[in-house]
C-alpha cells in the first residue's frame, strides 16, 4: 500500500512538467503582456503596467474581426456536424469490411501539411479555375463571380480543414453503439426515425460535444484560411493578432485581444458544457 | 457542523484563490520586454572568415540570377572564385516581417545566424540606429566606395556609407495582365476602376502603398504633412471597403497575378521581368512612381564579416553589376555598370528600369524620413486599415 502512496505524482510529473513550460509560463507571458505599457514599442522595451483598459481598447476597435471569427467558426462548425455526422454513421455502420480504409482516408489529409493543402484550394477556387467556370456555365454564379474572396471560401476552408476534428471523435463513440438498443427499438414498434432519434442520437451526444468543440475551437482561432482565401474584408481575428504582433509591433493590443479571445471562447465552452451536459465526454 | 466545515472550505478555497491571483499578478512585470538598443562594438564576435570559408545570406525572393543551361550566375562565379560557400535563402518577403523575425535574436545581442540580410532603406537606418549593424571595414569594401552612383552617397541615414552597401534600387508601380485587362494608367484607376474591383492587390509595404496613394492625391510623399497623410488613408479605407481590394502582399503578390485571380496590382519594377510572362506589363503611373533602396547590411555577431565583405566587394565590380541587372530588372546602383551591359545585353543598356536617365528620375518620388513617434502613428493607421 505505502509503496504505491507517490506513484500517482511521479506519473503526472512529465506532463505536468510539459505543461508548466510550455503552458503555464506562456499563459502568464500573455497575461502580462496584455497589460503592457502601450506607450512602449519593440524597440525600447514594455513594461507591465497593468493597464485593463488595454481590453476596452482591443473591443472598441477590434470587435468587427472578433466577431466575425465566431460567427465564421459556428457557421464551419454547423456544416462539419452536418456533414460528419453522416460521414461517421455511415463508416460506424453500413461500411462493413471497408471501415479500415474509409477512417484511413478520413485522416490521409494530413499527411501533408494545413499550409499546403489551403494553397491547394486557392488553386481550385481560383477566379480561373474549372470550379468557378463550372458555376459561372450553370448560372449559379455571376459572370464576374469568383469564390476566392469571399466569406464562402473561407468558410469552405474551415470546414474541409477542421473535418476530421468532427469525425473522429462521432465515429468513435457511433462505434460504441450496441446494436441491440437500437434492435430492441424496432422489436418495441420504433420507427427507423423514431429509433434514430430516440436511441442512436442521444448515445452519440458525447461525440457530438467532443466534435463541435474540436472543430469550433481551433476555427475561432486560425488564421490562414481567411489570409489565404479571404480577402482584407473577411479577416478574422486571428489575422487581426498575427498583424499587431509582427507587423504593427503593437504586443500590448495583441496580447489584449488574445486573452479576450481566449476568454470568450472559455465562457462559451463553459456555457456549453453545461447545457448539453458531458458526464462521459467520449 | 457541516455549515461550518463548508464554510471553512470555503474560505480555504477563497484565500488560497486571492493568493494564487494576487502572485500572479505580482510576477507579470518579470515578463516585460526589454529595451532592444545594442552597441555593435561589443556584439561583436571573432570573424571566422580566413578560415571557415561560409557565408549565409538572407535575400528577397527573385532578387539574384540563377544557373540556367550555358548561364553561370554570379554567385557560382563568386564560389568559385574565392572559395566562399554560400547557403543563400530567399527570406525576406517584408521589411516588419524580417525585423519580427530577428528582434528577440539581434535585440538582445545574440546571433541571428545570418552573416549578410538585405533590407530597405528606412529598415536599415532603424536597425543601424539601435546599433544592431556591424560597420564595414572601408579596405575591404573598395569598389563600394569607388563604384557607388552619385544619387546613392550621402544619405541622411549613413551619409559615408559605414554600414551599409546598396543592393539594388527598384521602383514601385503597377502591374498588370494584358491578356485579361484593359490598360491600366494609373493609380486612381487602380483604386476606383469597376472591371478591377476585388481583383487588384496592394503592397503591405506601407511606404509604397501610401507613397503612390498620396502621390495620386497631389501630395507630395517626400514633404507631407498630417492632412495629406489622413486624406490618404480615408482614400484607402475607401477602397478597401468598397471590395476594391483582394488582398495586401509582400512579395508573394507575382503568382495570384499570373494565375490571374489579380488582374492588376502595386508592384515591383523587377518582379515584372522576373516573372517571364509575357501578359505581364509594369507601368509606371501617370502620377508618378516610388523608389527605393535595399540595402546590403551586416548584423551583429556574424562570423563572417570577412567573407560578407568580400561579396559586397564582389557585387560592386561593373561587370557583375551588369550582369545582376540584365537578370532581376532592378535600378543598378554601379558606376560603369552601363557601359559594361554593352557587352552583357546591349538592348538593356538604355533601359529606364535599369539605367534611369536625369530625366526619369525626376518621375521618381521617396518617402520622407520619420521620426519612431511617426512611425508608431503611421504604421498603426496603416496596419489597421488593412489588417482590420
Amino acid at each position: 500500500m505505502r509503496r504505491g502512496r507517490f506513484t500517482g505524482y511521479w506519473l503526472m510529473l512529465p506532463a505536468g512538467l510539459w505543461l508548466a513550460l510550455f503552458f503555464v509560463i506562456p499563459f502568464y507571458s500573455l497575461l502580462a503582456t496584455s497589460l503592457f505599457d502601450p506607450e512602449g514599442s519593440v524597440l525600447t522595451g514594455y513594461s507591465v503596467d497593468y493597464r485593463f483598459a488595454n481590453f476596452v481598447d482591443a473591443l472598441q476597435q477590434f470587435w468587427e474581426p472578433l466577431v466575425r471569427s465566431l460567427w465564421y467558426a459556428a457557421v464551419a462548425t454547423a456544416i462539419c456536424l452536418v456533414l460528419g455526422y453522416v460521414l461517421a454513421y455511415a463508416i460506424a455502420f453500413k461500411a462493413g469490411r471497408w471501415r479500415t480504409l474509409l477512417l484511413v482516408l478520413v485522416i490521409a489529409p494530413f499527411f501533408t501539411s494545413f499550409l499546403v493543402r489551403t494553397l491547394s484550394w486557392k488553386l481550385i477556387l481560383a477566379d480561373d479555375g474549372f470550379v468557378v467556370d463550372t458555376l459561372q456555365f450553370l448560372q449559379l454564379l455571376g459572370d464576374d463571380g469568383r469564390l476566392l474572396a469571399t466569406p464562402v471560401a473561407v468558410i469552405a476552408g474551415l470546414v474541409y480543414n477542421f473535418l476530421p476534428f468532427m469525425v473522429l471523435p462521432l465515429y468513435a463513440s457511433l462505434e460504441k453503439i450496441d446494436g441491440r438498443l437500437i434492435e430492441a427499438a424496432g422489436d418495441l414498434y420504433a420507427s427507423p426515425t423514431r429509433g434514430f432519434l430516440k436511441v442512436t442520437l442521444p448515445l452519440s451526444k458525447p461525440g457530438v460535444v467532443a466534435g463541435t468543440l474540436l472543430t469550433f475551437i481551433p476555427a475561432a482561432g486560425d488564421y490562414i484560411n481567411a489570409a489565404l482565401l479571404g480577402s482584407p474584408n473577411q479577416r478574422m481575428v486571428g489575422n487581426v493578432i498575427q498583424n499587431l504582433f509582427t507587423s504593427t509591433g503593437d504586443y500590448a493590443a495583441a496580447g489584449a485581444l488574445s486573452v479576450i479571445l481566449m476568454v470568450i471562447i472559455v465562457a462559451l465552452v463553459m456555457l456549453y458544457i453545461r447545457t448539453a451536459g458531458t458526464e462521459e465526454l467520449v | 457542523m457541516v455549515s461550518a466545515r463548508l464554510s471553512r472550505r470555503a474560505a480555504l478555497r477563497g484565500g488560497a484563490g486571492l493568493l494564487v491571483g494576487g502572485a500572479s499578478l505580482g510576477v507579470l512585470p518579470l515578463f516585460g520586454t526589454p529595451d532592444r538598443k545594442q552597441d555593435p562594438a561589443s556584439c561583436r564576435t571573432r570573424d571566422l572568415s580566413a578560415s571557415d570559408r561560409r557565408l549565409v545570406v538572407s535575400n528577397w525572393p527573385g532578387y539574384i540570377d540563377e544557373d540556367d543551361g550555358d548561364y553561370v550566375a554570379t554567385l557560382t562565379e563568386f564560389q568559385e572564385r574565392t572559395g566562399i560557400q554560400v547557403s543563400y535563402t530567399a527570406d525576406v518577403n517584408d521589411n516588419l516581417e524580417f525585423f519580427a523575425k530577428v528582434v528577440n535574436q539581434l535585440g538582445s545581442c545574440q546571433s541571428s545566424k545570418r552573416d549578410l540580410f538585405m533590407l530597405t532603406d528606412w529598415m536599415a537606418a532603424r536597425m543601424i540606429q539601435v546599433g544592431w549593424i556591424q560597420p564595414l571595414d572601408t579596405a575591404k569594401v573598395p569598389n563600394l566606395h569607388a563604384n557607388l552612383i552619385d544619387s546613392l552617397q550621402g544619405v541622411g541615414w549613413d551619409p559615408e556609407r559605414t554600414y551599409s552597401a546598396p543592393w539594388q534600387s527598384g521602383l514601385t508601380g503597377i502591374a498588370y495582365n494584358r491578356s485579361k485587362v484593359g490598360e491600366v494608367r494609373s493609380f486612381e484607376e487602380l483604386l476606383s476602376r469597376d472591371d478591377l474591383r476585388g481583383r487588384i492587390s496592394l503592397l503591405t509595404e506601407m511606404r509604397d502603398t501610401m507613397g503612390l496613394i498620396m502621390l495620386a492625391q497631389g501630395a507630395d510623399p517626400a514633404d507631407f504633412d498630417q492632412d495629406d497623410w489622413d486624406n490618404a488613408i480615408d482614400r484607402l479605407r475607401k477602397a478597401r471597403n468598397d471590395g476594391q481590394i483582394r488582398a495586401f502582399t509582400g512579395n508573394d503578390y507575382i503568382q495570384d497575378l499570373s494565375a490571374g485571380n489579380i488582374l492588376a496590382c502595386e508592384a515591383w519594377s523587377g518582379d515584372v521581368a522576373a516573372a517571364e510572362n509575357e501578359d505581364l506589363v509594369f507601368v509606371s503611373p501617370e502620377e508618378g512612381q516610388m523608389i527605393w533602396s535595399d540595402n546590403m547590411l551586416i548584423p551583429n555577431l556574424a562570423s563572417h564579416q570577412g567573407n560578407a565583405e568580400e561579396w559586397i566587394n564582389y557585387y560592386y565590380e561593373p561587370e557583375v553589376a551588369a550582369k545582376l541587372a540584365a537578370y532581376v530588372w532592378y535600378i543598378c546602383p554601379v558606376k560603369g555598370a552601363q557601359e559594361a551591359m554593352e557587352k552583357v545585353d546591349p538592348s538593356l543598356v538604355e533601359n529606364q528600369l535599369i539605367f534611369p536617365s536625369a530625366e526619369s528620375l525626376k518621375t521618381m518620388h521617396s518617402f520622407m524620413a520619420l521620426e519612431e513617434f511617426q512611425i508608431r502613428a503611421y504604421e498603426g493607421d496603416f496596419a489597421d486599415v488593412i489588417g482590420g
